[in-house]
């Protein structure tokens, strides 16, 4: 039951249209209403809410504007703090980010033989790698093709991916999972070892696979486990500041905050990966995220300010289905896998007003439409929500598929005293994902030399949206990829010299030439949601 | 003020809007976190936190961000425990009983307290699954355990010692590697990408035009 009474009624209409609803198949829009619709509804056709940038690479680009102050910002050290010349860490691959891009580019790259270190901000596994719930893309059913996938993720992003980013991403689908296998990660599978496989928004052929609700965490947890089983250094509550550089512009290391002491570090290494994940903790827009608490750019930042150019930093991806209610857990993730199951969205009136599996930007901006045009969301203390009928997924499937097939969210509400088995649950789109992000070859590199970049830091495998399930993949596809690449560039390469952070002073030159006052220190490192005490006006 | 609860974060008292979450309740107050915060979320068991109830005896454990702070709660974060992870080849062992004992032998010495079950953030039965565990069943241990976060609580509370995250971990590991069917189809789909039988596919998609490609993807039919 829901504690505010005025829930409990509304829900009646939800209930009173179940059967009726259940059996509907709604229409899909066509690709003329689809682009209407995101162009009216969606947040990143908000013009007001981006900046052109005014300096590096990206230098008359759009882009969000709370990532541009960062972007522009003024770093964190002067090249005087640091001695260069006797570094506390010396590595072939410096891994930056414990998440799964950069846990599994420490295992392939231990496989390689070479060196390789990891530096988190956090703990290894603290990363949105661990919050995925859905699954994981790959064509691996006699009926589906990589060339399928690719058309359904190429479609899906907007016709705006680059193609051959993307071709690695579906060609080695399979073959990511067959190794997540073999490292004993436990996919749903029927008794004969066929894969549990369903529909994501936007997929043709069900080629979703799964690990309960938890498939993320499931991924993440063996990832880690691995990493720590090769002994591979993992070096955590230690943020990367600054890239640094050799006397050739090549990346050479980073330079290192310890999170508690803020002590600074030097790791000098042949070869740089850089996995730092998204963005949701920027806050885009107002809204919610559905992200890790270290979800904050920092490695466009570290890319940008030494060169490295980004792709598509303009496009972000809103869930549609973030919690709106409870309070407690505003903009957490609402799993796109309760649709697949069979859960539609509904209106007050307890109408469905869209095809439960059209893709996210789409969903997004049609539950944003209904909550604003059309007035049709029910109204909560964080603003207008959609229903999304989670009893339903029982109606059509029967008792006990819920706490079998999604039991992270039956315990989620469960907590607040709704049973989503049968009460339906108030959603809105939540930041989920960065589009966008560090442009890379399909080797894994940057614009830099000895400079790799993988996992959700990474624009343009996915184009201007990405379907569900294919951003856990783009994690262990290309962490993979970025860990062999980088690995064998490192066998090439000799101890760099010469280091230097003469790009800090250039960069920051460059901003005040162009008249900007570089106000904030970046990376951001973690959002500040403490109170402020002593200027709050609650405080008496 | 109404509407405002008296928390004690480690034991000192703070005043807090009601509603929020005991993560949450701690920023109020002024922390800024690093320690104890993770997903925020309920699934990466950085936030394990102990509390007992002013004038209650029971003690508590729950994750902060997922747990709403209440009236007189006396709250001790648990932002790090030391667990015993084994070092092991996943390809070198085998799933028989014989691993848990050279590699968690004092799962052997469980007393049967079930502090471990009490203490679990996830509402598992964690005396349970570390049973399944002595006994070498390594799949209901992995079923049993399947929503374990690791923020080790149990593992405080164990009067034996034991690292009943890491335990389970391995009993997963195991399950799925050795344990679980193998899956055909997905063996047979990687061969054949290998063979190069979708090199050809792919390229033709790659190749064709934009305008080409929105027709295809628009047309394309939609499995049911």
């Amino acid at each position: 039951m829901y504690r505010i009474d005025r829930y409990n009624e509304l829900a009646k209409a939800v209930a009173a249209k179940r059967e009726e609803n259940a059996k509907l198949e709604p229409r899909r829009m066509t690709a003329e209403e689809k682009d209407t619709l995101l162009t009216q509804f969606h947040p990143d056709y908000k013009q007001g809410e981006f900046t052109v940038l005014s300096v590096g690479a990206n230098k008359g680009e759009k882009v969000p504007t709370q990532l541009a102050a960062l972007l522009q910002g003024h770093s964190r050290i002067k090249a005087e703090d640091v001695d260069l010349t006797s570094p506390d860490y010396d590595t072939d691959v410096l891994i930056i980010g414990g998440g799964g891009a950069g846990a599994s580019a420490a295992i392939e790259a231990d496989k390689a033989g070479v060196k390789a270190m990891i530096v988190t901000k956090l703990r290894i596994g603290d990363a949105n790698t661990m919050m995925a719930e859905g699954g994981i893309q790959a064509a691996d059913k006699p009926n589906d093709s990589p060339a399928q996938h690719y058309l359904d993720a190429f479609g899906g992003g907007h016709f705006a991916a680059k193609p051959e980013l993307l071709k690695k991403l579906v060609m080695k689908a399979p073959e990511a999972i067959k190794w997540l296998n073999e490292l004993g990660v436990e996919f749903d599978k029927t008794p004969d070892g066929t894969m549990v496989t369903t529909h994501g928004g936007g997929t043709s052929r069900k080629r979703m696979h799964a690990a309960k609700d938890y498939s993320g965490a499931e991924i993440m947890r063996t990832l880690r486990d691995e990493v720590l089983n090769r002994q591979i250094p993992v070096i955590d509550f230690t943020a990367a500041v600054e890239i640094i550089l050799d006397k050739n512009g090549n990346a050479a290391g980073a330079v290192l905050m310890n999170m508690e002491t803020k002590e600074l570090l030097v790791a000098r290494a042949k070869t740089v990966i850089i996995a730092t994940g998204g963005a949701g903790r920027l806050h885009y827009q107002g809204f919610p995220t559905s992200n890790h608490y270290g979800a904050t750019a920092d490695g466009l930042i570290l890319g940008y300010r030494v060169g490295a150019k980004l792709m598509y930093a303009d496009t972000l991806q809103y869930h549609p289905t973030g919690a709106a209610y409870p309070d407690q857990i505003f903009g957490a993730l609402v799993t796109e896998k309760v649709r697949s199951l069979g859960a539609k969205l509904v209106n007050i009136d307890g109408d469905v007003f869209m095809h439960p599996l059209e893709t996210r930007d789409v969903t997004a901006a049609s539950i944003i439409r209904e909550c604003t045009e059309r007035g049709k969301g029910i109204e909560t203390t964080n603003g207008s929500a959609v229903w999304l009928d989670t009893p339903m997924i029982e109606l059509k499937n029967g008792e006990g598929t819920i706490e079998k097939r999604i039991p992270a969210m039956l315990r989620m509400f469960g907590k607040y005293g709704i049973d989503i088995r049968k009460e339906p649950i108030l959603v809105y789109p939540t930041l989920h994902y960065q589009n966008g992000g560090l442009d890379i070859t399909p080797d894994g590199m940057t614009g830099v030399e000895n400079l790799f970049a993988a996992g959700e830091v990474v624009g343009g495998i996915h184009g201007r949206n990405r379907l569900m399930g294919n951003s856990l993949l783009d994690v262990i596809v290309f962490g993979r990829n970025a860990g062999i690449y980088a690995s064998a560039k490192a066998k090439e390469t000799v101890t760099p010299e010469g280091l230097t952070l003469d790009h800090i002073a250039k960069f920051s030159e460059e901003v005040k030439a162009a008249g900007l006052g570089a106000e904030t220190a970046s990376p951001m490192l973690l959002p500040k949601y403490a109170r402020d005490v002593n200027n709050s006006q609650e405080n008496r | 003020m109404e509407n405002m609860i008296n928390v004690y974060l480690f034991g000192k008292r703070y005043q807090v809007p009601k509603g929020l979450t005991i993560l949450t309740a701690m920023e109020y107050a002024g922390y800024q976190l690093v320690r104890g915060v993770g997903c925020r979320n309920g699934f990466c068991g950085a936030c394990a936190t102990i509390y007992r109830i002013k004038g209650q005896q029971e003690l508590h454990a729950c994750l902060a961000c997922q747990t709403e702070a209440e009236e007189g709660m006396y709250v001790a974060t648990l932002p790090f425990f030391p667990l015993v992870k084994k070092i092991y080849s996943i390809e070198e062992i085998k799933p028989d009983q014989q691993i848990m004992m050279q590699l968690y032998p004092e799962i052997y010495s469980c007393v049967g307290c079930n502090a471990c079950t009490k203490a679990c953030t996830q509402g598992l039965n964690v005396m349970q699954y570390i049973a399944y565990a002595q006994r070498g069943e390594f799949d209901k241990c992995a079923e049993e355990s399947f929503d374990c976060v690791m923020c080790g609580v149990c593992s405080s509370r164990c009067p034996a010692g034991i690292s009943h995250p890491q335990v389970a971990m391995l009993a997963r590991r195991l399950n799925g590697k050795y344990i679980e069917p193998e899956c055909r189809h997905l063996a047979d789909r990687v061969d054949e990408i290998n063979n190069g039988q979708y090199d050809k596919l792919i390229e033709d998609v790659m190749n064709k035009p934009v305008e080409e490609l929105k027709e295809l993807y628009n047309c394309r039919e939609i499995e049911k």
